[in-house]
Order: structure tokens, then C-alpha cells, then sequence
């Protein structure tokens, strides 16, 4: 125990204790988190992944707001009840643009990675409205809020900006078409070409059937689009990954 | 720099805060931001005011440098017992949304929904009750252990109201929809900065009156906070690197994405369990346990390697909570591995505090204080065998995302933290406040088994659920098909949300039962002599 024994002169230097108790604790940080943004295969190579479109991300934070996150996830394991029921697993590709990331950690209500789709516009308006009108066994808040408020474009600019500073390939002229292309989306009558060349797969409609945008019309775009960019027969998996 | 100086800079500071603030109000973009603002300004005009009537006043007599700086650890046990009850009461709250989601009252919807206060139920609980917790009680053991003041003067005043300013701005901050979605980490980016000014502040007064020490030696307790406290401010800067959108509002973008910033979210969250709730209070039982047993700590040597394997190794544990996701496996492998190799120092720990016994093991009949404090080991050896367990990949694959997990977190944060700290807060104020003993041990028996069996039925409630839901969703019928509609698993639940409500019912009550005996002995207990404060001189 002599080891032991030369712990005297750790203990008497109150700086060399701080300095050492440092050097341990970063270890594990660096060695889990460091090779996960050189590895090249940490991030699956597949098509159809783009960045969100201005209403979407702007559905995406008001998700974030909310605190959906709390009791709902957005990852599917590769088990086979968990791609029996939500849909094939999700990669990490799929999120590679989220900024932070939504993962979750609990299913309080069910898995949304894949949500898009799955259900119409109607019933995503009522079921925030009001989720046990249309799932009886719900536990869910009532949402009917989001609806009546209705939301401008005024600094989405700013918003892409922001995370185009952090490395998600918006170009300047998504950057300056922001606005535009936030308002095109929700109006089925805009000249919204444009926009589907910017944002491929965006879907463009009244989403909450209301005139006006209202963050309900912000949030459903996101949701309706949750796992409906992969295009899986581009994707290979790595056995050794 | 004379007093007099001093003041005009303070006033000054001071005055361009509150004019800032002011500003910044009123090109706010979101209501959390302009509330904030607003605060901002309150708090910088108040003590604008304070400092500009006592500028050119005779200087009130300077607190005297030979005794401990105890009025700061007084306010901290007050503020964790205040933060503690509304910590848990929002947590009784919550658990009864669940269990009836009419509770998520319609007229309150945009401000009381569940999204929205469990962040403020998991915030109050670990940072106010137990950061709270954890600063008063790092404040008085290191002094004593030091034979040495609080270094910084009244730097201990501003870390703890600086705390508190963080603490109502985060949660504020939540009701009012400020948050950036990263768990246990949820306040936006003006909120960190803040809490990274507070937190230096803390490390300087902790680190200072370490190195003015008395002692030859930096008792071990003192390790464990100081290892706490540096890891903490690693752990918040790295996890809140963001960019906000405008300083005229609360938003701000994660520099990291997707599955990096899923490493680093857990590489945090699992820490600020590691050592916030576990380091951090493992300094409280190496100090409290020997101090209410009367018997030294069990062993010196094993509290040298509990100290350093537990902080090499919990580090590495945090990918264990992204097991078959998107995480690559070798990621995920490690912290399986380190979590599992996690449980010896763990039960090391816990064994130097229980052995810390031996020899005075018939107080667990007398002392319902030392009870509390056994048991709360007792629980913290539960929930890190449990850990472990739930990290192993087969098993994880079951608990993942039920409300299993749940009942981990509640065994380990009801069961040891909690009761950890009902037992310093019980050591703290006869001492604190001069009283012979407590008003009545009587109400801590109460206290004691109201807050246990609140436990046992919250955890062993949600272990119910937790595998019962875990099994429905995987189950399949003889041709294949999913058994159970998600709906079936969440009305299947119900009975035990009742039950789980009903402990946190439970553990709550204890709490205002603790709170009325710590008052009425600061009240109507017999007064000490005040020599127990003074500084040991030279």
C-alpha cells in the first residue's frame, strides 16, 4: 500500500489535487465524444436528408417549446416491435441537421421519428385541440392554444442565419427567400416551385385549414415531415459500425 | 481602493445594468426574454438603491475575520428546504397530470402543461434543493475541516443570491417557454452565462479557503465537492455551447447536432448525476456520517481509491442512455462497460459510510437522524446496483424509454440525495443556529417513514409500469402481429400513476413536517453557548 501512502502529497496541495481531479475527469469525455466528428462513419451516408424548410424549423421550436420532447421520442430502435410499429430504424443521418438533437428519452406517448404521414392534417388539428377526442386512453395536454395564435415570419431570416453558423448548408439566398418561402408553404395558392426546389419533399398546404399562419400551421408542417426524407434504397447499413 | 471608491464603481456597474436591462426589454422578441430583462433590471436597481444609501454612511463594522462566515450556510438551509418543498410539490403536480390529464388545466395551457413543468419539477429538485444543498453544506464543511473563515468575504453572498437569481430565471424561464430542449440543462444561453459567473464565483470561494487552510491536510469530504464542482463547470460550458439567434431574445442554435450532440447531451446528463447528485454528496456523507455517528470514517484508504476510481469512471458512463440508437456501437459498448465497472466504487463508498458505523450501530435504535442517514446509503446502494443493471444492453433494451427509468432516478434522488439531505439539514440547524438539539425527534421518525414508504411505493410502482409497458410493446401474437396498441399500454398504467402520486404525496408531506420541526427548533428549542463558531486560532 505504498501507492496509498504517497496520497499525502496530493492532499496536502490543494491546487495539484484540483489540476489532477481535472485531468481524470476529462478522459472518458475525450475519448467517447472527440472521434464521433472525424469517423467517417458515425454519420450514414443515404440521400433525400436537406435542411429544414422555414416553417418546419419554425414548428421544430415551437415542438422544443413545448417540451414534446419530454414524453416523446424521435428514435427507433432496430427491435422488431419498434420498426413493427413506427417504421424502419432510425439512422443518424436523419438528424444530422438538428440542432440540438431530439432524441428524447422517454415514451410517455408514442414514438414520432417517423410520424410524418401517418395521419392527416384534420386529425393533428384536432388531436392538439383536443387528443383525447380522437385517442381516448390519452394522457396528452390539450394544445387548442397553438392554433389561434397566429405567427409572422418577421426573424426566421436571422433563425436560418444562426444555424447556417453552425455548419447546416443553407445558402444565402435560402437565407434571403426565408420569409417568402415560410408564407409560400402554407398557402397552396403561392407560387411555391421555388420553394420545392430549395426544400425537395416540402409539403405545401393550409395545414390547420385557417387563414392566417398559426403555430399549429408551423408545427404540423414539422411533424408531417418527421421521417419522410430518407430515401431508404440509397442506404446501406455497416456491419462494423 | 478605499469603501468610498468602491461604492461610485458599484453604483455605477450598477446603473448601467439596470439601464441595459432596461433596453433589452424593450426590444425583447419573447415574452421568457423580456420577463427576464425585467428582472435583470429590478435586481440591478434594488441594489442600486441599497449601495446608494449606504454611499458616504459610516461603514456598518466589519463582519469579524476569527469566526466561521455562517450566516450564508444559514440562508442556504433555508433555501433548501424552501426549494425542496416546491421541488417536490411540482412533482406531485406532475405525477397527478399523468394520472389524470385534466389536471393540464385549459385556462393555463400555454404556461402549466406537462412539457413545460417537468422541466421545472427535475430543475427545482436537482439545482435548487440540491445545489442549494450542496453550496450550504460545502460552505460549512469546508470551513470546519479548514479551521479556516470562507475565503471572499461576501463573493459567499453573491454565489449564494446569484444562485437563487439563476434558479427563479430558469424557472420562470420554463413556464414561459425559454428552453433549449437539452434535459437537466434546459435554461437558455444568457441563463448559462449567468450560472458560469455564479459557479467560478463558488469555485473560488471553495478552492480559496482550501489553500488558507489550517489543516495540513484537504480532508476527504473536501475531494469529493471540489471534484464536483470543477466537473460541473466542465460538463455546463461544453453542453450549452450555443449561438443565440439575436441578443434581443432567448433562442439560441446548439453548436453540436444529431448524434454528437446526443453523445454530449449524456456525456452531461449522466454526469450532472455523477457528480452533481453523487460526488457532490458523497462529500456530504463523508462529513455528516462520521459527525452524527461520533466515529471517524470508516477507511482512509478506501476513500482514496473510491475517490479516484468513482471520478474516472463516471464520466465514461453517459452513453448507456443511447443504447441501439443511431449512436454508433462502440460508443455505446464503452459506457456499458464503464457503467458496469461503475457499481465497485459505488458500493465502495457505501460501504466506507456504513462500516463508518461500526461500533455505534445501536444509535440506528436512538438517533432517528443517523437512521435517516444509514438509509439513505442504503437506497444509494440500491440505485447503483440498479444502474449498472439497467446499462447492460439486453436489459436497457426493456427499461429503455419506460417509466422504469423513472423509478431509478426517484430511488436514487428521493432515496439517497433526499434523505442525505434531510439528515444534514437535521445536524445543521441546532448547530447552525445555537440549539441544544432538535425540537422533536418524535416528527423525524415521521419524517423518516413517510419519506421511505413514499419511496418504496413510487419505485415499486414504477417498476411495475415501467416492465409491464416495456413487455406490452414488445409482445406479438402467434402470426407475428404487434399484441398491444400504444393507447392499451397507457391505460394499463393508470392504477400504479395513482400509486406513484400517492408516494410523492408521501415524501412531500415529510418534507413540511421537517420544515415545521427545524423551524420550531429555531424557534423553541434551548439555546447553545456560541462558542462552537469561533476559528480555531493559529
Amino acid at each position: 500500500m505504498s501507492i496509498l501512502a504517497k496520497h499525502k502529497f496530493i492532499e496536502t496541495n490543494a491546487t495539484l489535487l484540483l489540476v489532477l481531479s481535472f485531468l481524470v475527469v476529462t478522459i472518458g469525455g475525450l475519448v467517447q465524444i472527440v472521434p464521433l466528428f472525424y469517423l467517417e462513419n458515425t454519420i450514414e451516408e443515404v440521400e433525400g436528408v436537406r435542411p429544414y424548410s422555414p416553417l418546419e424549423l419554425t414548428g421544430r421550436d415551437i415542438y422544443i417549446r413545448e417540451g414534446c420532447y419530454v414524453c416523446h421520442s424521435q428514435m427507433i430502435r432496430p427491435m422488431r416491435d419498434e420498426v413493427e410499429r413506427y417504421g424502419h430504424y432510425s439512422l443518424a443521418a436523419e438528424s444530422m441537421y438538428d440542432h440540438p438533437f431530439q432524441w428524447g428519452s422517454k415514451r410517455t406517448g408514442p414514438d414520432l421519428a417517423r410520424v410524418g404521414g401517418r395521419y392527416s392534417d384534420d386529425w393533428h388539428l384536432v388531436h392538439l385541440r383536443d387528443p383525447q377526442s380522437v385517442v381516448p386512453e390519452s394522457i396528452m395536454p390539450k394544445y387548442a392554444f397553438l392554433e389561434e395564435k397566429l405567427i409572422q415570419p418577421e426573424y426566421v431570416d436571422e433563425l436560418l442565419a444562426t444555424h447556417a453558423f453552425v455548419g447546416v448548408p443553407y445558402t444565402p439566398e435560402m437565407i434571403e427567400t426565408a420569409a417568402a418561402d415560410f408564407r409560400a408553404q402554407a398557402d397552396p395558392d403561392s407560387d411555391y416551385d421555388a420553394l420545392l426546389e430549395r426544400y425537395p419533399g416540402a409539403q405545401v398546404r393550409n395545414f390547420d385549414g385557417q387563414p392566417g399562419i398559426s403555430e399549429a400551421d408551423a408545427l404540423i408542417a414539422y411533424l408531417q415531415m418527421l421521417g419522410t426524407l430518407v430515401d431508404f434504397s440509397t442506404f446501406t447499413p455497416d456491419a462494423s459500425r | 481602493m478605499d469603501t468610498g471608491t468602491a461604492n461610485y464603481m458599484k453604483l455605477v456597474v450598477l446603473g448601467l445594468v439596470t439601464l441595459m436591462a432596461m433596453i433589452a426589454a424593450s426590444y425583447a422578441r419573447d415574452l421568457a426574454y423580456q420577463v427576464h430583462m425585467i428582472i435583470f433590471m429590478i435586481v440591478a436597481a434594488g441594489l442600486f438603491l441599497v449601495t446608494l444609501r449606504s454611499t458616504d454612511e459610516p461603514a456598518a463594522p466589519a463582519a469579524p475575520q476569527n469566526e466561521y462566515f455562517d450566516s450564508v450556510v444559514r440562508a442556504g438551509v433555508i433555501a433548501t428546504a424552501f426549494w425542496g418543498v416546491v421541488g417536490f410539490l411540482v412533482g406531485v403536480v406532475i405525477a397527478f397530470q399523468l394520472a389524470f390529464p385534466s389536471l393540464n388545466f385549459e385556462w393555463a395551457e400555454g404556461y402549466a402543461n406537462f412539457g413545460r413543468l417537468r422541466p421545472l419539477h427535475t430543475s427545482a429538485v436537482i439545482f435548487a434543493f440540491g445545489g442549494n444543498a450542496l453550496i450550504a453544506t460545502s460552505f460549512f464543511v469546508v470551513q470546519r475541516t479548514s479551521a479556516a473563515r470562507l475565503w471572499g468575504g461576501n463573493l459567499g453572498w453573491f454565489v449564494f443570491w446569484g444562485y437563487q437569481l439563476f434558479i427563479v430565471l430558469a424557472a420562470t424561464g420554463y413556464l414561459l417557454g425559454g428552453t433549449q430542449s437539452k434535459e437537466y440543462a434546459e435554461p437558455e444561453w444568457y441563463v448559462d452565462i449567468w450560472l458560469t459567473v455564479v459557479w467560478l464565483a463558488y469555485l473560488a470561494c471553495f478552492l480559496g479557503t482550501i489553500i488558507k487552510r489550517r489543516e495540513p491536510h484537504i480532508y476527504v469530504a473536501n475531494w469529493f465537492y471540489l471534484a464536483f464542482i470543477v466537473t460541473v463547470a466542465m460538463l455546463h460550458v461544453v453542453n450549452n455551447l450555443s449561438v443565440p439567434v439575436s441578443v434581443w431574445g432567448s433562442k439560441s442554435v446548439q453548436v453540436f447536432s444529431g448524434v454528437q450532440d446526443a453523445m454530449v447531451q449524456w456525456w452531461y446528463g449522466h454526469n450532472a448525476v455523477g457528480f452533481f447528485l453523487t460526488a457532490g454528496f458523497l462529500g456530504m456523507m463523508y462529513y455528516f456520517i462520521p459527525k452524527q455517528a461520533e466515529r471517524p470514517v470508516f477507511s482512509y484508504k478506501l476513500s482514496i481509491i473510491h475517490f479516484w476510481a468513482l471520478i474516472f469512471l463516471y464520466i465514461w458512463a453517459g452513453p448507456h442512455h443511447l443504447h441501439y440508437t443511431a449512436l454508433p456501437d462502440w460508443a455505446a459498448t464503452l459506457g456499458m462497460v464503464f457503467s458496469i465497472v461503475l457499481w465497485m466504487p459505488s458500493w465502495g463508498g457505501m460501504i466506507n459510510g456504513l462500516m463508518t458505523l461500526q461500533g455505534a450501530w445501536d444509535k440506528l435504535r436512538t438517533d432517528p437522524v443517523i437512521r435517516m442517514m444509514v438509509t439513505s446509503l442504503a437506497f444509494y446502494g440500491m440505485s447503483t446496483f440498479e444502474g449498472p443493471m439497467m446499462s447492460i444492453r439486453s436489459v436497457n433494451s426493456l427499461s429503455h424509454y419506460t417509466d422504469w427509468t423513472i423509478g431509478h432516478v426517484h430511488s436514487g434522488a428521493l432515496g439517497w440525495n433526499g434523505l442525505i439531505t434531510f439528515g444534514a439539514l437535521y445536524y445543521l440547524v441546532p448547530v447552525l443556529w445555537k440549539r441544544e438539539r432538535l425540537y422533536s425527534f418524535t416528527l423525524v421518525s415521521w419524517h423518516f417513514w413517510l419519506a421511505t414508504i413514499g419511496i418504496v411505493l413510487y419505485a415499486a410502482s414504477m417498476w411495475v409500469t415501467g416492465i409491464m409497458e416495456g413487455l406490452m410493446w414488445r409482445e406479438v401474437d402467434a402470426n407475428g402481429f404487434l399484441v398491444n396498441s400504444f393507447a392499451d399500454t397507457v391505460s394499463a398504467k393508470f392504477p400504479m400513476y395513482v400509486v406513484r402520486g400517492l408516494g410523492g404525496v408521501m415524501f412531500l408531506s415529510g418534507a413540511v413536517i421537517m420544515c415545521y420541526n427545524l423551524w420550531m427548533t429555531v424557534k423553541a428549542a434551548p439555546a447553545k453557548d456560541a462558542l462552537a463558531t469561533a476559528v480555531p486560532a493559529e
